[in-house]
């Protein structure tokens, strides 16, 4: 039949282009998977090393100055870009963004336009491109590519997508010759000069997790909020709660997707009070975190302990209530490191090879504080977004 | 009617050879070259994912059907693939086989439900889509397995500025224009999708013709799902968050492609595949803002097929439901 | 008299039986696993959350059974309360103003939608994914990317509060009730001239222009009102859980799923409006269910997509023999 037929010429197209395929350029270095956690996917997400060492590093003095907490490094491993080093500044620097498809990436995204700036009036950086792939791994790959073939970036910064999938891609920039500088999500291979992070998913889980286990009653229930499955920043944070809950007395009565939909969110927490109480609620990420409360309000139930994120509305609201709630923070202000990190490399100075940022969360204790730092800010702005010195403070942010 | 579908493809080419133009002259404004070969590397390397997806979408919508579960498949296929190799470079045609074989099963499923369930294509392939995801969702938590690098070949080796993707690609567009054109069952889409009930009448088997395009189409994602495979070096659930889907639809619709069905042809859609690849291009070149891309994608998008769409619709769309009625059309 | 046989013919024999029996079906599982969901509290908090789908399907009901799509729907109810956030910014005093906008903003869009459709041609998939592209891009360009202001306290009513202490029922959601006058209005429009117009154009429209039916109006009025439902569906969601970046995203697919659970064919010209609220009441509840199930959250889509392609292949089974002389023109 005609379906057979199709399916063995393609099937045969394939492997004749595979055959000749070898004749030309690009990739064919294997060794991309040498360093860890490239095969762990698919079943488990929690990697116990990984997670005592994120946890760890939470009590670890950073070095730098505490006031230029996107500077500070924990536990550095300094390496030497000396290599890198270019004549005369006005670089091409170029930057590959996943998206700017949540609050926080806008956010960030704002910070890092706005360093920028002040680096090309220091004549760092002369052009910034950037290309935006809206999610898509597939479209990041190309838009990769499209600055490795267009030969003249100077530096290439990378807030990759998905940790696996965009490895090969990483690994053909960094062939290219260009520093390459990744940050926020990670890939598989060390290539990169440099590799910007907050602690990660495990502390920021840990954080919310160990605040609910330390302020509820043992027996208490707990409800377990998150956006989407398979996105392993977001996963870690769901494994490292898992684990502390695991070795707690606390309930944990479900664990459900709401895509940050405030809508749904609203109408699952509903629900859950519906069938029962409700004694804490645990996010994976912050937004939404305020429909989350009125539910309870609408419900007339006591007010839970509530993990949120540092966003602004959230703060707010816990501010009004007075409730018990603790903001996990995933550093906002990691958007100012690449931009920096790539002038001090085409400077050839010394850059940590991992460059750990500080990650702490908002307390009860600072909350004021924070509150009153970002005063003029919107909601869904992110408190510990780091750039009340740039010289766009606060209209950039606040007119965004 | 050869001589009809030719003049409406022979538009779109039009069609595209203008974007490219306004495109070319905007980046030259803007002092780059959108023709410089790193530009071109990019433009055809777009053209490959949504071209498979696209050439299959063609098939079904000419039998007057749809598919939603493309996205799904692809994602699907990645991980078959992927797994299925796992690493090794001699598990390659195995992987293959595999992909081919679930995606066609999916693409039986989708049809067999549309033509033997009367379930609505939408609601067919919309649920299919969702019974994958849920299985995706439950079963792989992230990437998984490990595409061979004989196998991301596929994927980054090109020739001189054309990747292989895109040939492949092309390859399998040629074969669906000769399999449209041709053969008999691509004749009898024709038919199913102008209208089933003379088609059926006439004594075409509707269900087969109909089972037979989905199945086509599935395992056009199910290459879709090998290319990514090749691209990400593993397999990713996550692809299916991309409404590769919607994207397909819009390029066979630009292609010339009537979704009431019977009206169109590959050619058509590998120019409208095409025509979205010089847009995101430019688009990238010229840095445009993500959102205001998003607003010049749906404007052009509309504004194209408003361009072509007159005249076809009136020569094509009234079909004979009413056939009395024929006559006192002008 | 022949209304209320043509009623009756497609109670029995369609998708409308089927819709009430798997509500009712969902609703004795939902009561067997939780007696404690049918107390007033928890009835009235569903109906208030189930209100904006229910809405948006009648909306989406006139588009459809008028022959077409509306798939802007989501990007809509999302600009829609991103629109009140910024421009009402937490005033009270703009509360009214603003929803006056709002409402000609959702009235315009329909308007284009419909446009675009009738008078240019263009298939109402494409016309609406483009505009669902456009609105997703367009807000975000002017909020920069995320949504600012604040709604205010008044604004939400609706969607958040309702008639306190009704002897029985406890509070009465402004939602439920909205959603009623909604449902009662759509229902009325249906039995006027315009209704059967719309339906007649669904079902044939050629034959309906030729016996002096405006077939582009009542259809643009179906976008309108589409659009309509959309703005009154944002003020609910908005009201019921404020503002988030992602409100209304993906809706477009539930409630198209949603009326065609209740037995509206798509294409046009088959089905009532109640069922087709039923269709979104019955989603509602199976997600309900979901919950009450403790189902895992990653394999609720495969459910979901069963489910779905069971009930439409099932009424379609049903609708089989009497659907097969709908094609005689009246």
């Amino acid at each position: 039949m005609n379906t057979t037929r199709l399916a063995v010429a393609s099937a045969a197209a394939l492997g004749l282009l595979l055959a000749t395929a070898c004749t030309t350029d690009e990739i064919d270095d294997p060794d991309t998977q040498e360093t860890a956690a490239g095969e762990e996917g698919g079943d488990d997400w929690f990697v116990q090393a990984d997670y005592e060492r994120q946890l760890e590093q939470r009590e670890i003095e950073p070095e730098g100055d505490p006031a230029e907490p996107w500077l500070q490094a924990i536990d550095p491993d300094w390496v030497d870009t000396s290599e890198f080093a270019l004549e005369g500044g006005d670089a091409t620097v170029c930057f590959s963004n996943a998206s700017v498809s949540n609050p926080w990436r806008v956010t960030g995204w704002i910070t890092m336009q706005q360093q920028v700036e002040v680096l090309q009036d220091q004549g760092l950086i002369g052009e910034f491109r950037s290309s935006d792939a809206a999610d898509d791994d597939d479209q990041q790959i190309s838009d990769i590519q499209a600055f490795v073939d267009s030969g003249d970036c100077d530096a290439i910064i990378i807030s990759p997508s998905t940790t696996a999938t965009l490895t090969p891609a990483v690994q053909a920039a960094c062939d290219s010759g260009a520093p390459v500088i990744v940050f926020d999500r990670g890939v598989n291979t060390d290539c990169a000069v440099t590799f910007i992070h907050p602690i990660g998913g495990y502390a920021y889980g840990a954080d919310g997790a160990e605040f609910l286990v330390d302020n509820l009653e043992p027996g208490s229930t707990v409800l377990a909020l998150r956006i989407l499955p398979g996105v392993d920043v977001l996963e870690h944070r769901w494994a490292a709660a898992q684990e502390i809950f695991g070795d707690s007395d606390l309930e944990i009565l479900g664990d459900e997707f709401t895509g940050g939909d405030a809508a749904e969110i609203k109408n699952i927490v509903t629900q859950y009070l519906q069938r029962g109480e409700v004694d804490g609620i645990w996010m994976d990420a912050g937004d939404g975190a305020v429909a989350g409360i009125e539910a309870f309000e609408d419900a007339g139930k006591p007010y839970p302990v509530m993990v949120g994120e540092d966003e602004l509305s959230f703060m707010r609201k816990w501010d009004e209530t007075g409730m018990t709630a603790i903001a996990p923070v995933y550093s906002n202000f990691q958007w100012r490191t690449p931009v920096l990190a790539a002038t001090m490399i085409l400077s050839g100075e010394q850059v940590p090879s991992e460059w750990v940022l500080p990650q702490e969360p908002i307390t009860e204790a600072d909350l004021d504080e924070y509150l009153e730092r970002n005063a003029d800010m919107p909601s869904l702005h992110y408190a510990k977004f780091g750039g009340e010195d740039l010289p766009g403070f606060p209209d950039a942010w606040r007119d965004r | 009617m050869t001589s009809e579908r030719l003049s409406t493809t022979a538009l779109i080419y039009v069609a595209l050879a203008g974007v490219l133009a306004a495109g070319g002259a905007a980046v030259a404004v803007d002092g780059g070259n959108l023709f410089s070969t790193a530009n071109l590397v990019d433009m055809l390397t777009r053209t490959s994912l949504t071209g498979f997806l696209a050439i299959g979408m063609t098939l079904v919508i000419l039998c007057r059907s749809l598919d939603l579960s493309v996205g799904y498949v692809a994602a699907l296929s990645s991980l078959v693939a992927a797994t299925t190799m796992d690493g090794a470079p001699g598990n390659v045609p195995l992987g293959i086989a595999a992909v081919l074989l679930v995606s066609g099963l999916i693409g039986a499923a989708n049809g067999a439900i549309v033509a033997f369930g009367r379930v609505n294509p939408f609601i067919a392939t919309l649920g299919v889509g969702l019974i994958i995801k849920g299985y995706l969702d439950t079963e792989y938590k992230g990437p998984a397995g490990d595409v061979p690098a004989i196998f991301q070949q596929f994927g980054y080796t090109r020739i001189a500025f054309v990747p292989v993707s895109t040939i492949v690609m092309l390859c399998l567009a040629a074969a669906g224009i000769w399999f449209l054109r041709s053969t008999r069952t691509g004749h009898h889409m024709y038919a199913v999708g102008g209208n089933i009930d003379v088609a059926r009448m006439s004594g075409i088997r509707t269900h087969r013709t109909r089972i037979t395009a989905h199945v086509l189409c599935s395992m056009c994602a199910g290459v879709a799902g090998m290319l990514l495979a090749a691209r990400f070096g593993t397999g990713s659930a996550e692809a299916y968050t991309n409404l590769y889907e919607l994207d397909a639809i819009a390029a066979t619709v630009l292609g010339g492609t009537l979704l009431l069905g019977g009206r169109g042809g590959v050619a058509g859609t590998v120019a409208g595949v095409a025509i979205l690849a010089v847009l995101d291009t430019v688009f990238n070149v010229m840095q445009i803002d993500p959102f205001a891309k998003d607003v010049l994608r749906g404007t052009i998008i509309i504004a194209a097929v408003a361009l072509y769409a007159r005249r076809q619709i009136d020569r094509t769309a009234r079909r004979p439901r009413f056939a009395a009625a024929g006559t006192g059309r002008p | 008299m022949q209304r209320a046989r043509s009623a009756a013919a497609a109670l029995l024999g369609g998708g409308t039986g089927t819709v009430f029996a798997l509500l009712a079906v969902i609703f004795a599982i939902v009561f067997a696993v939780n007696p404690g969901f049918f107390q007033a509290a928890s009835l009235m908090a569903f109906l208030k959350q189930a209100a904006p789908l229910v809405i948006l399907a009648a909306g989406q009901y006139f588009v459809i059974v008028s022959g077409n799509f509306d798939l802007s729907v989501g990007a809509l109810v999302g600009a829609q309360v991103v629109i009140a956030a910024r421009l009402i910014d937490g005033e009270e005093a703009r509360t009214v103003p603003v929803i006056g906008v709002m409402l000609l903003f959702g009235i315009a869009v329909g308007l284009v939608n419909g446009l675009v459709t009738t008078v240019l041609k263009v298939q109402s998939f494409i016309t609406t994914l483009g505009m669902l592209l456009v609105l997703y891009g367009a807000i975000r360009l002017w909020t920069g990317g995320a949504p600012t202001g604040s709604l205010s306290e008044s604004f939400r009513v609706p969607g958040r509060m309702g008639i306190e202490n009704v002897p029985l029922l406890g509070q009465v959601p402004w939602a439920l009730l909205i959603m009623i006058a909604c449902g009662a209005a759509a229902i009325w429009l249906m039995r006027t001239r315009f209704g059967r117009v719309l339906i007649a154009t669904g079902d044939n429209d050629l034959a309906a222009e030729l016996s002096g039916a405006r077939v582009d109006t009542v259809r643009t009025a179906a976008f309108v009102l589409s659009g309509l439902s959309a703005t009154i569906a944002g003020i609910l969601i908005g009201g019921f859980a404020g503002v988030s970046a992602q409100v209304g995203e993906g809706m477009e697919f539930t409630v198209i799923t949603a009326v065609v659970l209740g037995g509206v064919v798509l294409g046009g010209g088959q089905g009532l409006v109640v069922a087709a609220m039923a269709g979104a009441l019955t989603i509602e509840a199976l997600f309900t269910l979901f919950n009450q199930l403790a189902l895992p959250a990653s394999l609720r889509p495969s459910v979901q997509g069963a489910i779905i392609i069971a009930a439409v292949a099932y009424a379609a089974r049903r609708r089989m023999r009497p659907a097969g002389q709908t094609a005689t023109p009246s």
